[in-house]
């Protein structure tokens, strides 16, 4: 096991990338402790796999080394490394049995056969796949596949961190969630680094202890899921985490204070907006309430998601939704939105503009 | 109850008229022959299962039937290996592709009595290139119109030059059908060269594999025109395989009945080796 170190990395696909749109990965700086559970988080086509592929050595970054504990591996290919990755589309060997499959990767290292078999034992009960050893791989569903795949990974007991790449594509909503808890079962018995990366927040934010959310081959924000949640670096985390997600508006500052639609919003500490910079307020639709005063709008729809709804309103032309307890309002009647000023915060640019941290 | 709508069988009529008369219809004619006998004068006597007997007690036929399975047995012996390790090293993405794919199906695309011309030009030992510069060049004396042994190799030469890219084609679309995540994980779990073969991508091309057993196994049993163009079933006998014999007994020697059971026979043999090799290659797959 080891702490995983990215030193100023960057990746690009091309052989000579000309300006900073051309990498594929933007410059990191990134520290993964060992033993912890990471969620590796944004939309399809924004670096993840390749931040992944090059911790595992199957890329070699452009610029940057990667660090296992003090060990430079930049250049070192996948075997040596000591991980195991789980892919998206569950990777067996169909020909072996489920027993041969897990052995597999010792065999390939050499390992005493008596060790072998304890080691597939072991792992097989965990798995719970003890009782289908002698099966052919082949035969089992997605679910008992991509078990066989984390357990590839798992038998080599120098494992330093094992990777997940959406390892829960292709497999049943209903079996989803069982999978979903035997990974997270998995790092508490075993204690093994864990980066999980998914497009989906719900997988992130329950697997993870840490959630390193991605954009643009950018690393956006590194926080708990609640840091997460209740204050977004960026106007993208806010948007990306949370259903619905973080109402961003656009605002105007006025003498360091924010008005939006002409009402001068309180915020959770003082702005501090540079100069002609786009300026917006981001405030959660949990933490927007309905009241006798406040900005004025008028109520679009309402969706009753059971203990809460959901309500979409319009302030002026800005759509801003909320999410309120008790009886909503009708379609079309006027009403008036309060923000709690604890969780209402200025993004220009895009990026937090808050003086003082407020979490 | 389930109720079931029968009209289904409607739709496959035609096709079964076709089949009827372009394959039941005349298969049934050479049954009506093959277990009759005739003095000519369009007079047919009942001859029950002799001329069934008689081939199969023939020594020609046995002679025919030997070289034939030696034959089939060689060349699927050489293409399908030959073919998997030309698959191999094709490049699965790039420029090179598209080229390799067409290389690969021009001697696909040649007809057959055609290769038989060429290979016949090309190894005649005064002016075939291959057979002067082998004559003159190296030194061999080879001349596949008196070498039975020479008549042989060259067929077989033949053969693998022209159906090899059959099994290649095949054996590759096996194998770029293979995702990357498979040989990433391979590499992840240190597989060597050998395992990714034997456990990743052979399992792979297994099914196409079958296809292209079994497709160069029938072509290369029925096999006629090209080694009847190229040694015309000679020196001697050393190159007449089933089909070339066949036609002899049955056009040649007009002998309608033996060629009839031995047509028969030889398509039964034919399907159940088919059949055999199609069913053990898949029954565990159920």
């Amino acid at each position: 096991m080891a702490k995983i170190t990215l030193d100023s990395l960057r990746h690009s696909y091309l052989d000579a990338p000309a300006g900073d749109d051309d990498f594929a990965l933007k410059r990191m700086d990134l520290e993964w402790k060992d033993g912890g559970a990471y969620a590796l988080l944004g939309p399809s086509g924004c670096g993840k796999t390749t931040l992944l592929n090059i911790i595992s050595g199957l890329l070699t970054p452009s610029e940057g080394r990667v660090l296992f504990d003090e060990r430079d591996v930049t250049d070192e290919p996948p075997d040596r490394r000591n991980i195991a990755q789980v892919f998206q589309f569950p990777v067996i060997y169909d020909t072996m049995s489920v027993y041969n499959n897990l052995a597999f990767p010792l065999r390939n290292r050499g390992v005493p056969e008596d060790q072998v078999d304890a080691r597939v034992r072991e792992i097989a009960e965990i798995l719970d796949l003890s009782n289908r050893l002698r099966t052919r791989a082949s035969g089992l569903g997605p679910d008992d596949k991509q078990k066989i795949s984390m357990g590839r990974g798992l038998v080599r007991n120098d494992v330093n961190v094992i990777m997940f790449d959406e390892p829960l594509t292709v497999i049943d909503p209903a079996q989803k969630w069982k999978l979903r808890s035997k990974v997270k079962e998995l790092h508490q018995k075993i204690g093994v680094t864990m980066i999980y990366v998914t497009h989906d927040q719900t997988e992130a934010l329950t697997f993870a202890d840490q959630v390193v959310v991605m954009q643009d081959g950018e690393i956006v924000q590194i926080g708990t899921p609640v840091d997460l949640f209740e204050c977004p670096r960026h106007t993208f985390v806010g948007h990306f985490i949370g259903s619905p997600g973080m109402n961003i508006l656009p605002c105007e500052m006025d003498g360091g204070r924010a008005t939006f639609q002409g009402v001068t919003v309180e915020t959770a500490g003082t702005p501090a907006a540079p100069a002609g910079a786009r300026t917006e307020i981001g405030i959660r639709p949990e933490f927007v309430s309905l009241g006798a005063t406040g900005i004025p709008a008028r109520v679009r729809k309402a969706a009753d998601i059971g203990r809460h709804t959901v309500l979409d309103a319009m302030a002026g032309d800005v759509p801003v939704s909320a999410i309120i307890d008790g009886a909503a309002p009708e379609p079309g009647s006027e009403i008036h939105l309060v923000f709690n000023p604890a969780h209402t915060r200025v993004y220009a640019d895009g990026w937090l503009a808050m003086q003082e941290s407020t979490t | 109850m389930k109720t079931q709508n029968q009209r289904g069988w409607l739709f496959v009529l035609p096709v079964l008229i076709l089949v009827a008369f372009n394959a039941l219809v005349p298969l049934m004619t050479v049954v009506n022959y093959s277990v009759q006998e005739t003095f000519g004068d369009n007079l047919f006597f009942w001859h029950g299962l002799g001329w069934f007997e008689d081939v199969l007690r023939s020594e020609r036929f046995h002679a025919a039937l030997g070289r034939q399975v030696l034959f089939t047995a060689t060349i699927l012996i050489i293409e399908v290996p030959l073919g998997v390790a030309i698959a191999l090293t094709m490049p699965r993405k790039g420029f090179w592709v598209p080229v390799c794919l067409v290389l690969m199906s021009l001697p696909l695309l040649i007809p057959w009595n055609v290769v038989g011309a060429m290979w016949n030009i090309f190894t005649l030992p005064d002016i075939g290139l291959l057979g002067y510069f082998l004559n003159n060049v190296v030194g061999i004396d080879y001349n596949m119109t008196q070498s039975p042994l020479a008549a042989w190799v060259t067929v077989i030469v033949m053969d693998v030059w022209h159906w090899t890219s059959l099994v290649v084609l095949l054996a590759y679309a096996g194998l770029i059908s293979i995702p990357d995540a498979y040989y990433q994980a391979a590499k992840i779990d240190a597989a060597s060269g050998w395992a990714v073969f034997r456990h990743i991508q052979l399992p792979k091309m297994k099914r196409v594999l079958t296809i292209a057993i079994l497709l160069r196994f029938m072509d290369s049993f029925n096999i006629y025109t090209e080694p009847f163009v190229l040694t015309g079933g000679g020196p001697g006998n050393s190159t007449t395989f089933l089909s070339i014999d066949l036609v002899k007994v049955a056009l040649g020697q007009f002998d309608l009945g033996p060629a009839a059971a031995m047509s028969l026979i030889y398509f039964a043999f034919t399907l159940l080796v088919s059949w055999l090799f199609y069913t053990i290659m898949t029954r565990d797959e159920q």
